[in-house]
């Protein structure tokens, strides 16, 4: 059986890194090489931790079960009437069913089962807050505090096909219509995949040169390593009928009149592309910057010894993305991380799972407080002050009494803002904002900045385009 | 703290528990181990006649079916008796009843039907010391193609028969282990009475195929693609061995016939059960085949907690409890009526008493948007399929209507004690008219 070495929060920071430490240094200082850098090193730095720490810090945060834990696993399920956990699940994937079959030997069945509601069922099994849906929902959550592992199940179920390379999708006969799906995130991959499968052609665009949105681009490397993003990219087109065009942005390279003359029906799923500022006095010192972009960097980044991080880190506010900057910060190496945010700990939009999991790494996260100044020398940020809040009735509001910690590098990930194509507005789009165009994802009005959020709504536009053919 | 003694017709041990004859009592290595771990009594496995032993297969022996979490629920083998050479098993017993002189050491025969082999295998084990024989008439495989073990106990003359030359040729106690291969258990029962039985235990393992390979289409457990069937044992057979030991005991012919329970014992509280149902001791085999012989330490502990709390002080004060309450279908009291209720702060709202209802019963569950799930009063025959399905203990009862009570589903109050025999709808009962 697999030892899971890995397992839980176990991660080369604590007691392991001075064993790591010691024949590193003394290698140096026998070979009169410069001493490495360390947590400890000021200011922004490369390679504060030993090598073997990088690899093992960014490997699987939770493996994948091996086949005698999920028959476990599989086996405290209830196969609940009408099960709340479905009811949970934004895209409804039949939970109850394909833990059945699972516990009864078809792991091929069971993922089938998750991907005809679900075609991103292996990156959602990876990254969805499972303990604020389905797992929260779980009759055994309410009978003992231990729900089913649905999260960890659906990963060995796709996994397991994926691994075997089987597509078991195929596309209906040819409509002969065609279809723009701007955004090879989430909600687009879903939609383009539904579309496909309707038999309808799909040319689906994305701004950068790797598709995946999010998946590729957003997500905590820990979470989805191994390039698995991509992996489910390729094995997602093996449907066929997915022409997949990089590098085209719209508003740059074709605009929406373009395409609504040149296709029958266009899906924008472009997401948000826009961040908000920090509305703080000296925010533009180097050392400042958006999570979103760390993280991005820190996902194409293959060698991960090669980020410089700081010492003593800031991150600003209360969301996955602060929580992953954060912790990443950490499995970088940053001596000192703290998250703060400025409403209360309840009011945070990360899962409570995912502060415990910043927590156990080390971050420290401070409640009830916002930035008010950000102070640099010789123009690097130093430190940034920040005023205790007051949440009230009528809003927050910044109390006098102010506390500053000191930081070379500063993380702003208080929320992403629409850039909306030409001729749209709003905060976000409407599902539908004009004759043969759907929408979906985070750009869409009810897209809740989850993955799994996305991809039902790029399924649903796919139905409703369908539909609209007639179909 | 409650004397668990037991005297089973003469044969005393310091509790009830006696490991089965079995795999784990084929050799005094296992046995001096099952009484260091604290078992009454050890049935030796079960010796043949003299000569060349029986032989085993020497593929997979034992197959099972599991449960949640592969819970081992039922077992079932194709060992036959004991295959080591006679005196050596002898010479073991021996040597084992020496140093354990408290303890009961019953051993199990099943020689050729004829009464030679049975002289002569009485005369064999007579200075061992042992303390009984148990008759082996229940062994459904291999054996009876030879014309012993259950081909002996299905025929209740022959039972009689044998039972009758050991009596004659022994002064052995003697306890005949009976087969449930058979459509009713009391005349083998009585048929071993009649040949001057002391007791009887049962139930021997049941006629099965645990499961079929479906790569190479041959029953379990598979001998180079072949498969037979086999002993069934183990938590799963319990209610019907419970049955059948009810069945003996509370028979006009029988009743009072010592019996030593088996079938499934796993805990004290399964132990508790057969003695309820008129066994004096039980014998254990699958849960000391699937724990070790550990187990035994619960099942003391759990035996005496009970008796304490009942105020039991010996095992006699237990044994039979159960057998008076023990009647048929149409003693049962129709005018009892009862109605399922659900605590809502013990229900987890899995709704499984709703799908068993609404889709298998009477429909009588109603589940509102915000799953609460309801009994409907009116609908509900108090079939107790809700509380069989939920997964949570004691969250689904039975309430009992009082007398007088208006039941909501019929609209008649509930009346005193009437069972079918009086009842209006019993043909015979007009018949009679």
């Amino acid at each position: 059986m697999a030892v899971r070495e890995n397992a839980g929060f176990d991660y080369l920071l604590f007691d392991k890194i001075n064993d790591l430490w010691q024949p590193f240094f003394k290698s140096h200082r026998q070979e009169g090489l410069t001493l490495p850098n360390t947590p400890l090193t000021p200011g922004l730095a490369a390679g504060r931790l030993p090598p073997e720490a990088y690899a093992h810090n960014f490997d699987d945060l939770e493996p994948v079960l091996d086949a005698h834990e999920a028959h476990v696993a599989a086996d405290r399920c209830y196969f609940c009437h009408d099960a709340p956990c479905i009811t949970a699940c934004p895209t409804s994937i039949d939970i109850p069913l394909f833990i059945r079959q699972i516990a009864t030997g078809t792991p091929e069945a069971a993922a089938k089962t998750i991907w005809d509601q679900n075609i991103l069922g292996g990156m959602c099994a990876r990254v969805c807050p499972t303990e604020q849906l389905c797992e929260e929902a779980c009759v055994r959550e309410a009978a003992e505090g231990k729900p089913v592992e649905i999260g960890r199940l659906q990963r060995f179920a796709t996994d397991r096909v994926m691994g075997k390379g089987v597509h078991p999708y195929s596309r209906a006969a040819n409509t002969g219509k065609r279809v723009a799906v701007v955004g090879a995130g989430p909600a687009g991959l879903a939609c383009a995949h539904r579309l496909a499968m309707k038999g309808h052609d799909v040319v689906l665009m994305d701004r950068r040169d790797k598709p995946g949105g999010l998946n590729e681009y957003g997500i905590a490397s820990y979470k989805a390593p191994h390039d698995f993003a991509q992996a489910e990219v390729e094995w997602l087109l093996k449907i066929g009928g997915i022409d997949l065009r990089l590098g085209v942005e719209l508003g740059r390279d074709v605009t929406l009149d373009s395409l609504r003359a040149e296709y029958d029906a266009v899906f924008l799923g472009i997401g948000l592309g826009g961040v908000n500022a920090l509305r703080a006095a000296g925010e533009d010192v180097k050392g400042v910057r958006d999570a979103v972009d760390f993280i991005a960097e820190l996902r194409q980044q293959p060698d991960k010894a090669k980020l410089p991080i700081g010492r003593d880190v800031v991150v600003i506010g209360g969301g996955m993305t602060a929580v992953d900057a954060a912790v990443q910060s950490r499995l970088l190496g940053a001596q000192n991380v703290t998250i703060v945010y400025r409403r209360g700990q309840e009011k945070m939009s990360a899962s409570r799972h995912e502060q415990d999991h910043a927590q156990q790494v080390g971050v420290r996260i401070v409640c009830n407080a916002a930035p008010v100044e950000v102070i640099g020398q010789n123009g690097a940020v130093t430190a940034v002050v920040f005023a205790y809040t007051e949440d009230g009735p009528e809003g927050l509001k910044l109390l006098a009494d102010t506390f500053t910690l000191k930081a070379d590098q500063v993380f702003k990930a208080i929320g992403q803002t629409l850039v909306a194509p030409e001729g749209m507005g709003g905060p976000k789009l409407a599902t539908q904002p004009m004759a043969g165009v759907w929408t979906g994802g985070d750009c869409a009005a009810g897209g809740e900045d989850l993955t799994v959020t996305a991809v039902a709504e790029g399924r649903d536009a796919a139905e409703a385009i369908h539909a609209s053919f007639g179909g | 703290m409650a004397d668990l003694t037991t005297n089973f017709i003469g044969i005393k041990s310091p509790n009830p528990f006696w490991l089965a004859s079995a795999p784990p009592t084929d050799k005094e290595y296992n046995v001096r181990r099952a009484f260091e771990a604290g078992w009454g009594g050890v049935v030796w496995k079960t010796l043949g006649s003299e000569g060349p032993p029986v032989v085993n297969v020497n593929g997979p022996r034992y197959g099972a079916v599991w449960g949640a979490d592969r819970r081992l629920l039922g077992l079932n083998n194709i060992e036959l008796i004991t295959d080591r050479p006679l005196e050596v098993n002898l010479r073991e017993i021996k040597s084992v009843k020496r140093d354990y002189k408290d303890r009961a050491l019953i051993i199990s025969l099943m020689v050729p039907c004829d009464e030679d082999s049975w002289r002569d295998i009485l005369k064999r084990i007579e200075d061992t010391e042992a303390d009984g024989v148990e008759l082996n008439f229940g062994c459904p495989h291999g054996m009876a193609e030879r014309g012993m073990g259950s081909a002996v106990g299905q025929v209740p003359e022959y039972i009689e028969m044998v039972t009758r030359w050991v009596k004659q040729h022994s002064r052995m106690p003697c306890i005949v282990k009976l087969t449930p291969n058979i459509s009713d258990i009391r005349k083998p029962a009585e048929a071993a009475k009649r040949g001057g039985a002391d007791a009887v235990s049962l139930i021997n393992t049941i006629n099965s195929i645990t499961s079929v390979n479906l790569d190479s289409f041959s029953p379990e457990p598979m001998i180079d693609g072949k498969g037979t069937h086999g002993g069934y044992c183990g938590p799963a057979v319990k209610p019907i061995a419970l049955n059948m030991v009810a069945e003996i005991a509370r028979s006009a012919e029988t009743r009072g016939l010592p019996i030593s329970g088996i079938g499934g014992v796993t805990t004290w509280r399964d132990a508790a059960e057969f003695m309820a149902l008129g066994a004096g001791n039980v014998q254990v085999c699958t849960a000391a085949m699937t724990y070790g012989f550990k187990i035994v330490q619960e099942m003391i502990s759990g035996l005496s907690q009970y008796m304490d709390e009942k105020g039991m002080t010996a095992t006699s004060d237990l044994v039979g409890r159960a057998v008076p309450n023990v009647t048929d279908w149409q003693y049962l009291n129709l005018e009892y009526v009862t109605k399922a209720k659900i605590d809502q702060d013990a229900c987890i709202q899995c709704g499984r008493c709703y799908a068993a209802c609404e889709d298998t019963s009477h429909q009588a569950i109603s589940m509102s948007d915000d799953r609460v799930f309801e009994v409907m009063d009116d609908e509900c025959v108090a079939c107790n399929l809700c509380v069989n399905v939920c997964p949570v203990e004691d969250c689904i009862t039975m309430v009992e209507l009082p007398k007088g009570t208006v039941d909501a589903r019929t609209g008649k109050p509930v009346a005193d004690y009437a069972n079918w025999t009086t009842h209006p709808n019993n043909p015979s009962v007009k018949a009679a008219e």
